[in-house]
């Protein structure tokens, strides 16, 4: 792995320099602070568009903000993932800068790692920028969560996104150019959104993290969460060896 | 001193495309040694196998003892590559770019910075070294280049097309930098210019369609066809005539190659003293009125153009 640490160093700082990180925390920051906003006021904006029409709605409660966050954090920021994923190794191989770092005495192992990590760090960052504004705007607005089990459900959040980054980031480890790559990792996400809604099989797929993340939130167990997080750090974790399976041996043009 | 740079009957197959077929090549340490041949010859590739980017097909290579297959690491430390199009992050700005080089060769500290200055001032970029890299000229990008191949100090560096996409300033600037390399690195370049390879190298091979075609010391190369050349420039507005005179040169025995080339015939005479006494008398009777008639050594230009004729006639023959 020679040359991960400098590797790293500057892929944080291109995350940083080219608007990619801040970008992100604004927007994950963003919805956060939505999350609870919309489950607060939507009954209000119901009542109001109904005219003269009674319409009944629910009193919303802390259980409605936690769902439009997880809603968020499972519809909205697996795009973000494949947006920033896509470019990662694609990009670099179609720009010549791979070959101007390759030639250099650093391993492949080593330039995919500091990718991947510097993708970990940049959706990190966004999911806590998103968990803190849910967190304390939906204490303001209804009641304080518990925060070892909100915080446990946006770890969880964060796996099932990069779930959807690692099999992009694969992707982009074998297509030359980064729309084909983000066309994949669409597709992944589409396939596995679809295999969730199977009975058995549903619960291990990222999306079936969804019912786990919720309860955890609310502070309830969340039983039977060992093996569909499991198979998800798996899928991040395949996927990564494949990548490097087929990154190791690839020519690299420039 | 040994071989800097050692090609055993290098292959590269690209599906049924064969990039370098046979290539046998030995590259003297401390030279400057210019790769010439024609667009598509296989310079690129030999340059992408000898930096580890790509793989042979069958056959070896090695740069500065080590093996381009099995010596990764231990070999990129003592190599540099520059691109024909050199792309770098442009968000950088030239210094950074530099220290980041640097690093991944193992500099740090004071040392790194004292390094980062020389390259900088050697390359002409320490004006320049605060901007980003994003808005470099083209040329100003080609010294960066040169900047971050040479920050290593390389036993060996590479150079595919280094100045091709210059202008002239920029290719002096670049040429003469090269130059400066001399008995401090063994410097490989690819390109398919001839006067930059007659201006800077004193050792060169000719690659063509994958094999080698010649592989010598530029003077001994000139030597070696020192045929004379008779260049002739025919007045302006006379295509008719030079036509004729031309098909007339071809029919000649004495002819081994002629091309015309901004206006300039230029004719390698294979029988040099009749080439003298029958070319005036074809002018003449071809009705041709000369500019200049002159007869002098052939320029690598001319020998390239003939032994790459000659490897093209050859495998024709051979088909």
């Amino acid at each position: 792995m020679q040359g991960f640490g400098i590797l790293l160093r500057k892929e944080l700082r291109e995350q940083w320099r080219t608007s990619r990180l801040p970008v992100v925390a604004i927007i994950f920051f963003a919805l956060g602070l939505l999350s609870p906003l919309t489950a607060k006021y939507t009954p209000e904006i119901v009542k109001l568009a109904g005219g003269g029409l009674t319409i009944t709605v629910p009193t919303p409660t802390a259980g409605d903000a936690v769902d439009q966050f997880l809603k968020n954090m499972g519809q909205l920021a697996p795009f973000i993932a494949i947006l920033l994923a896509m470019g990662e190794v694609a990009r670099e191989r179609e720009r010549g800068t791979a070959a101007f770092v390759l030639t250099k005495p650093v391993t492949r192992p080593a330039f995919l790692a500091a990718k991947f990590v510097a993708l970990l760090v940049t959706l990190g960052v966004g999911v806590l920028l998103a968990g803190i504004a849910t967190y304390f705007y939906t204490a303001v607005l209804f009641e304080t969560l518990p925060l070892g089990g909100f915080t446990a459900s946006a770890a969880l959040s964060l796996l099932a996104i990069m779930v959807t980054a690692a099999l992009t980031f694969l992707a982009s480890t074998l297509v030359r150019s980064s729309l084909p790559a983000g066309g994949i990792g669409l597709a992944a996400f589409l396939g596995l959104a679809i295999v969730s809604s199977l009975p058995r099989l549903g619960r291990f797929t990222p999306q079936g993290l969804l019912q786990p993340e919720r309860a955890l939130a609310l502070g309830q167990g969340a039983a039977g969460l060992l093996g569909p997080l499991l198979v998800n750090l798996a899928l991040v974790v395949v996927s990564l060896v494949l990548a490097w399976l087929a990154f190791r041996r690839q020519e690299v043009e420039g | 001193m040994g071989d800097a740079v050692v090609c055993r009957g290098l292959v590269k197959r690209f599906g049924d495309v064969v990039g370098l077929d046979g290539l046998d090549l030995t590259v003297p340490t401390g030279s400057i040694f210019g790769f010439l041949g024609p667009n598509g010859a296989g310079k690129t590739t030999t340059v992408r196998l000898l930096t580890g980017l790509t793989r042979p097909t069958t056959g070896s290579a090695s740069v500065a003892g080590l093996d381009v297959v099995t010596s990764g690491l231990r070999l990129r430390e003592r190599v540099s590559y520059l691109a024909q199009q050199p792309e770098f992050y442009g968000w950088m700005r030239g210094r950074e770019l530099l220290t980041f080089v640097g690093e991944l060769f193992g500099m740090r500290g004071a040392a790194l910075r004292a390094r980062v200055d020389e390259v900088l001032e050697q390359t002409g970029l320490s004006e320049a070294a605060h901007r980003r890299v994003g808005g470099y000229s083209g040329g100003m990008r080609q010294r960066l280049g040169l900047a971050q191949a040479l920050i290593n100090r390389p036993d060996v560096l590479f150079l595919d097309e280094p100045v091709s996409s210059l202008d002239p300033a920029g290719r002096h600037e670049i040429l003469s930098i090269i130059a400066d390399l001399r008995d401090h690195a063994t410097v490989f370049m690819s390109t398919h210019i001839l006067a930059d390879v007659e201006r800077v190298c004193d050792r060169v091979a000719i690659i063509d369609r994958g094999r080698l075609v010649v592989s010598s010391t530029v003077v001994d190369l000139q030597e070696r066809y020192a045929q004379p050349i008779f260049l002739l420039e025919p007045d302006p507005g006379q295509a008719a005539q030079v036509a004729a005179l031309t098909a007339r040169l071809e029919a000649q025995p004495w002819v081994a190659s002629l091309a015309g080339d901004g206006g300039v015939l230029r004719v390698i005479a294979s029988r040099p003293a009749d080439a003298a006494a029958g070319i005036l008398p074809l002018v003449v009777a071809s009705g041709v009125t000369l500019a200049r008639f002159e007869r002098g050594r052939p320029s690598l230009e001319d020998i390239f153009l003939r032994l790459v004729g000659e490897a093209e006639h050859a495998k024709t023959e051979a088909a």
